[in-house]
């Protein structure tokens, strides 16, 4: 007997863990310094994910207390999740400022050239 | 007076938050630095007070925000472990931050220079933070407050590497906060509360049901961690960081930015997961205990071959963070008390290499160890400040290194593992040998071109380092605020009761 | 007496160390700096003799620092064995900066006001070692001693000087923190502390399979004592000024690893306790080896200062073979030998340096045929050979005599074998070097190699000493090793009153 709707159940955390390692192999695989930028933020958003979709519950609603609802979905994710992507922008903004700095330096922004340049001198 | 007392806390946090503000709006290098100066000289005031009042009544401090009673909302929490951190971490900015001054002044851009100061508050901010917090969230954004800050930093250095040093920590940092924030993520799933004391109260009955998402947290937290702390093998990041940020930069962060890490390492570790997993029972220990001697052995080994002295020091650095997390792996008292003596004793010496170093730079311009040659008879004073450091760094007697090393082998022989405390003494021959190398050249070369007219550094640089190297022999002697305040707090930590009294 | 005898302890630790902070100040007068140290020196001895007294009498002034490790604190005791370590090393001190004053500016040698300071740190941390009151200490001020002598032995810059000095601190430095450190903690874990105390602090304590490891880690891990095989830094060293291979290479460094051994072995493991588990046993044909190949090896040698180390090597093995026959009589003997040693090798290292500041010779076959040159060198010489292979009258004789007699009380013939053996060795190495000197004549070309190395031409056979100050040192350490012979007791004295048990 296999227990489907425990595995379908748990889709939330597939797509996280999915969104989680491609983008993790994005910023291993990739030279290209802005697309590793772009994995670095995919695999944060992954993280968003995991902390929003077990706040949820079915059928419940906004934690207002109003005697008609019963079941609440917990808020505490939200406000963590909107740090957490205060953060992830900072970092993304500040991943590509240095890129930008460094292609003007550099002339170049893959990873690999800029490390045999550097080699060189 | 009182109610000051009481917010002593959040003051911790807000003084050089505000001085970071302040500074934003200034333009003017001097003003900025003076700003910092403030924020940084009254932080250690504050830490010692608090330090003070957890030895003494023998109770953690805690601070609840707003109307928000804790584990609702975020608790500061001041007990001896971070007591004892928070010390560390603001006596390492008070040291630093006259030898800013002129360091800054000559390696960064006039219009930049109230920035850095910017960045360099942000960065205590966030480093005091993270140990301050009771709350692992909110460790998370202080760990990010500091690292943003310190990408920042590092990518000021002169040279481009600095802006590819810079993205490549960016790159490798995120990723290890990333990895602690789902780690905090799964347990929270678990255990709904993300306050350290309720955590530890309620890790332990989900243990049973649920215990692979808590053991994957714990994988998660850990190793994310150990990419901040630069753990080897995560540590690729940090020579470079170190060998390119600018003097001051790497000298400050060389003392506090890695410790904070190993801090929040053994809070995780000791204080909510201890509960739930009895930190033997994992193999976490053995992992540790293989990974601290590859990183004592194998970056020794490094830093033995590097040219550049500011990189052969940031080899030394992975190498004593293996010392450290030795004493982690050997959890016994005596070995964690080693663990945390060595924490504040690679601070101070670590501090002062750089600073001497950066004191050479200054003057010199040059960071390679062949155009440092005969520098001992050019600045005779900042060398013999190096020398002591290196001699601490070494673990010879008389010096702060040695205790530490003594605490570590004692704790490897209580498990009866006579075989350690050999291994730790061989590495503190590569040692013998990295630091030596550099005596030989600074002392029994002909001084070289480069710095044929180089002379000792201005006062506000040589100060900081003569006290630190004054530290370093003092804490050598003197060991109650390493030892004894060490020994107190991993009784504590071994003790299990270490949430004491809870709410 | 004029002071309190913790005082006095106190004061001989500190004097040096002032001495190494006024030193500097007088950089650019000489006269006034040599003072200070001549000073030093003199006060030192005074202090460190009027100890005597005390120590005869039964005192056994303490003094105890800060606890620098869980149980553990820095501490000074004056025991009857680190007394007469002491006294050796704080009298000698003055005779060797007499002859320092006309060695390095008769040598003009570069750098004197750091070679006075080394030297005067490297005085104060052997005086720790003598009173060190516990293992923690006594390897806290090893290594002092350690780091102060390195710029010494480094003191010409040169590419021969920089390979001997990293041989120096890597050998001495990397035996006692890979051996000698974990052996102290090994020690403090096992026995519950480190301090040490008549009678051993390790009885029944340990397997003798494990006391025996023990004592192997102790009998290498210090370095100093040249027990082969890690007695490669010895010869090196000597690239050093001879003053520094004089006092500190046959005096103050190499002295400090013996005693360090003798102490450890009567106040950490106690005789009985070696006796009884027979830890030593084994271990003790170490050193006694290292007597008779280092012998061996200095008869290859054809420069005298090389020479003269392996013999530093081969003697010091006395003292260490003594201190593992675990005899009463074996301390004894062990600890008269630091004494004569001391006086004898000294005595021979001066006249080295003195041929070399007078006619800038440094091998033997050099010298040939010129004692009528230098003949009160050569007399002193002469005096010294003797003491070292124990002839008397002089004091060397003493020493020889007891540790005989202690390998007997040991039932160990064969060391008694070989220490007679190891006389005709010393004969047969030494001896030959004054014999030649007087009655040796002159090869034809020696003499025209003379002209164009220095400026006199001394084939004349005109007398040509090195300077009043050399030779004022070198006739009264000579004196020394006679009157050793004839007044002994007072060491003997001494030595009686090391608690055995």
């Amino acid at each position: 007997m296999i227990e489907w709707q425990a595995i379908v159940g748990h889709y939330n955390y597939y797509v996280t863990v999915f969104l989680m390692v491609a983008g993790l192999y994005i910023v291993i695989a990739h030279g290209n310094m802005i697309k590793s930028l772009i994995g670095l933020g995919l695999f944060q958003t992954s993280v968003y994910l995991l902390y929003i979709s077990p706040g949820k519950i079915v059928g419940g609603t906004a934690p207002i207390i109003d005697p008609k609802y019963t079941d609440y979905s917990n808020p505490l994710p939200h406000v963590l999740i909107l740090t957490a992507i205060v953060v992830g922008v900072a970092t993304l903004a500040l991943g590509l400022a240095l890129v930008v700095r460094i292609s003007e330096e550099y002339g170049t922004v893959d990873e690999d050239e800029i490390v045999a340049m550097d080699q060189d001198q | 007076m009182s109610s000051l007392q009481e917010h002593l806390p959040i003051l911790q946090i807000l003084v050089p938050l505000f001085g970071a503000i302040l500074t934003a709006f200034t333009r003017s290098g001097t003003t900025a630095w003076a700003i910092a100066a403030v924020s940084s000289a009254i932080s250690p005031f504050i830490s010692a007070a608090l330090l003070i009042k957890v030895t003494t009544t023998g109770q953690p401090i805690s601070y609840v925000m707003g109307p928000w009673a804790a584990p609702w909302g975020i608790e500061y929490r001041v007990d001896l472990l971070n007591g004892f951190i928070l010390l560390l971490v603001s006596l390492i900015g008070l040291v630093s931050i006259p030898y800013a001054r002129k360091s800054v002044a000559q390696e960064i851009d006039s219009h930049k220079q109230s920035w850095f100061y910017t960045m360099y508050l942000l960065c205590l901010t966030g480093l005091l933070g993270i140990c301050i917090t009771g709350d692992a969230f909110n460790a998370f954004v202080f760990l990010e407050v500091s690292s943003l800050s310190t990408y920042t930093l590092i990518a000021l250095g002169r040279q481009r590497r600095a802006l590819v040093s810079a993205y490549q920590y960016l790159v490798m940092g995120t990723i290890g906060a990333t990895f602690y924030i789902i780690g905090v993520g799964l347990i929270y799933i678990v255990t709904g509360t993300l306050n350290f004391v309720d955590l530890a109260a309620r890790i332990g009955p989900a243990m049973p049901e649920l215990s692979r998402p808590i053991i994957a947290a714990l994988a998660f937290m850990t190793v994310g961690i150990s990419l901040k702390l630069a753990l080897f093998p995560l540590h690729v990041w940090l020579p470079n960081a170190y060998a390119f940020a600018p003097s001051f930069a790497t000298a400050f962060l060389a003392g506090t930015a890695t410790k904070v890490a190993i801090y929040l390492l053994l809070r995780i570790f000791y204080t909510f997961f201890s509960n739930a997993i009895p930190f033997y029972s994992l193999p976490i220990s053995e992992f540790l205990l293989v990974l601290s001697l590859a990183a004592m052995f194998v970056a020794s080994f490094t830093a033995i071959f590097e040219e550049n002295a500011k990189r052969m020091l940031a080899y030394s650095s992975v190498a004593q963070i293996g010392y450290i997390t030795l004493g982690i792996a050997l959890a016994n008292k005596i070995g964690l008390a080693g663990s945390l003596v060595h924490m504040f004793n690679h601070a101070i010496m670590k501090t002062a290499l750089f600073f001497a170093l950066g004191a050479m730079v200054y003057r010199t311009g040059v960071a390679r160890m062949s155009s440092l040659s005969g520098i001992g008879r050019k600045m005779p004073i900042t060398t013999a400040a190096f020398v002591v450091a290196g001699l601490g760094l070494i673990g010879v007697p008389g010096t702060a290194g040695f205790i530490s090393k003594w605490y570590l082998a004692m704790g490897a022989i209580e498990h009866g593992w006579i075989w350690l405390v050999f291994l730790i003494v061989l590495s503190s021959l590569l040692a013998v040998v990295y630091v030596g190398r550099f005596i030989e050249i600074a002392y029994f070369r002909e001084p070289s071109s480069d710095i044929a007219d180089s002379h000792e550094p201005p006062l506000s640089m040589l100060a900081p380092l003569i006290a630190l190297a004054a530290a370093t022999i003092y804490l050598g002697f003197d060991t109650r605020l390493t030892g004894g305040v060490a020994r107190q707090i991993a009784d504590f930590l071994l003790s299990g009761v270490v949430l004491g009294g809870t709410q | 007496m004029f002071a309190e005898p913790t005082t006095l302890v106190l004061l001989a630790l500190v004097i040096p160390l002032v001495a190494a902070v006024l030193i500097p100040l007088f950089n650019n007068q000489p006269n006034l700096r040599e003072a200070v140290t001549l000073l030093a020196a003199g006060s030192v001895a005074v202090v460190v003799w009027s100890l005597y007294g005390p120590v005869m009498a039964g005192a056994r002034p303490e003094l105890h620092g800060p606890e620098i490790v869980p149980g553990i604190s820095l501490g000074l005791k004056v025991e009857p064995l680190g007394l007469i370590y002491a006294l050796v090393a704080s009298t000698l001190w003055i005779v060797n900066s007499i002859y320092s004053i006309g060695y390095m500016r008769d040598n003009s040698e570069p750098r004197q006001t750091s070679f006075y300071v080394c030297f005067a740190v490297a005085i104060s941390s052997a005086i720790a070692i003598a009173f060190s009151a516990n293992l923690v200490t006594l390897f806290l001020a090893y290594e002092v001693l350690t780091v102060s002598t390195y710029p010494l032995v480094t003191h010409k810059a040169t590419d021969d000087a920089r390979k001997a000095g990293r041989k120096y601190l890597l050998l001495l430095i990397g035996t006692s923190m890979v051996l000698l450190l974990p052996a102290i903690i090994a020690t403090s874990a096992i026995a519950g502390t480190a301090e040490f105390t008549p009678g051993g602090i390790l009885a029944n304590k340990l397997a003798p399979a494990a006391m025996m490891g023990l004592l192997a880690l102790y009998v290498f891990g210090i370095g100093k004592a040249a027990v082969m095989p890690v007695h490669f830094w010895l010869p090196a060293a000597m690239v050093a000024p001879t003053p520094v291979s004089a006092l500190l290479h046959a005096v103050a460094v190499v002295k400090a690893g013996v005693f360090s051994i003798l102490k450890i072995v009567v106040y950490v493991f106690g005789i009985d306790t070696l006796q009884t588990t027979g830890a030593a046993d084994w271990l003790i044909w170490v050193p006694a080896g290292t007597i008779i190949v280092a012998s061996l090896i200095a008869m290859t040698k054809d420069n005298l200062k090389a020479r003269l180390a392996y013999s530093t090597i081969s003697q010091l093995s006395y003292i260490v073979t003594g201190a593992l026959l675990a005899t009463s009589l074996g301390v004894v003997g062990s600890g008269f030998h630091i004494v004569t040693h001391a006086v004898g090798k000294i005595t021979l290292f001066f006249c080295a340096g003195a041929i070399y500041t007078a006619l800038h010779k440094t091998e033997i076959s050099e010298l040939t045929g010129l004692g009528k040159v230098m003949p009160f060198t050569f007399a002193a010489f002469t005096i010294g050979t003797l003491s070292i292979i124990g002839l008397p009258p002089l004091g060397g004789t003493w020493s020889k005599w007891y540790l005989a007699l202690g390998a007997i009380e040991g039932h160990k013939l064969a060391i008694v074998a070989i220490l007679m053996i190891s006389s005709l060795l010393n004969i047969a190495y030494l001896l030959p070097i004054p014999f030649k000197a007087f009655f040796g004549k002159r090869p034809a070309s020696a003499g025209a190699a003379a002209t164009h190395g220095h400026a006199h031409d001394h084939a004349d056979g005109k007398i040509h000493e090195a300077p009043t100050a050399c030779l004022i040192a070198i006739g009264a350490t000579s004196l020394g090793c006679v009157l050793l012979f004839f007044y002994p007791d007072f060491v003997f004295d001494l030595l009686k009153q090391i608690p055995l048990r």
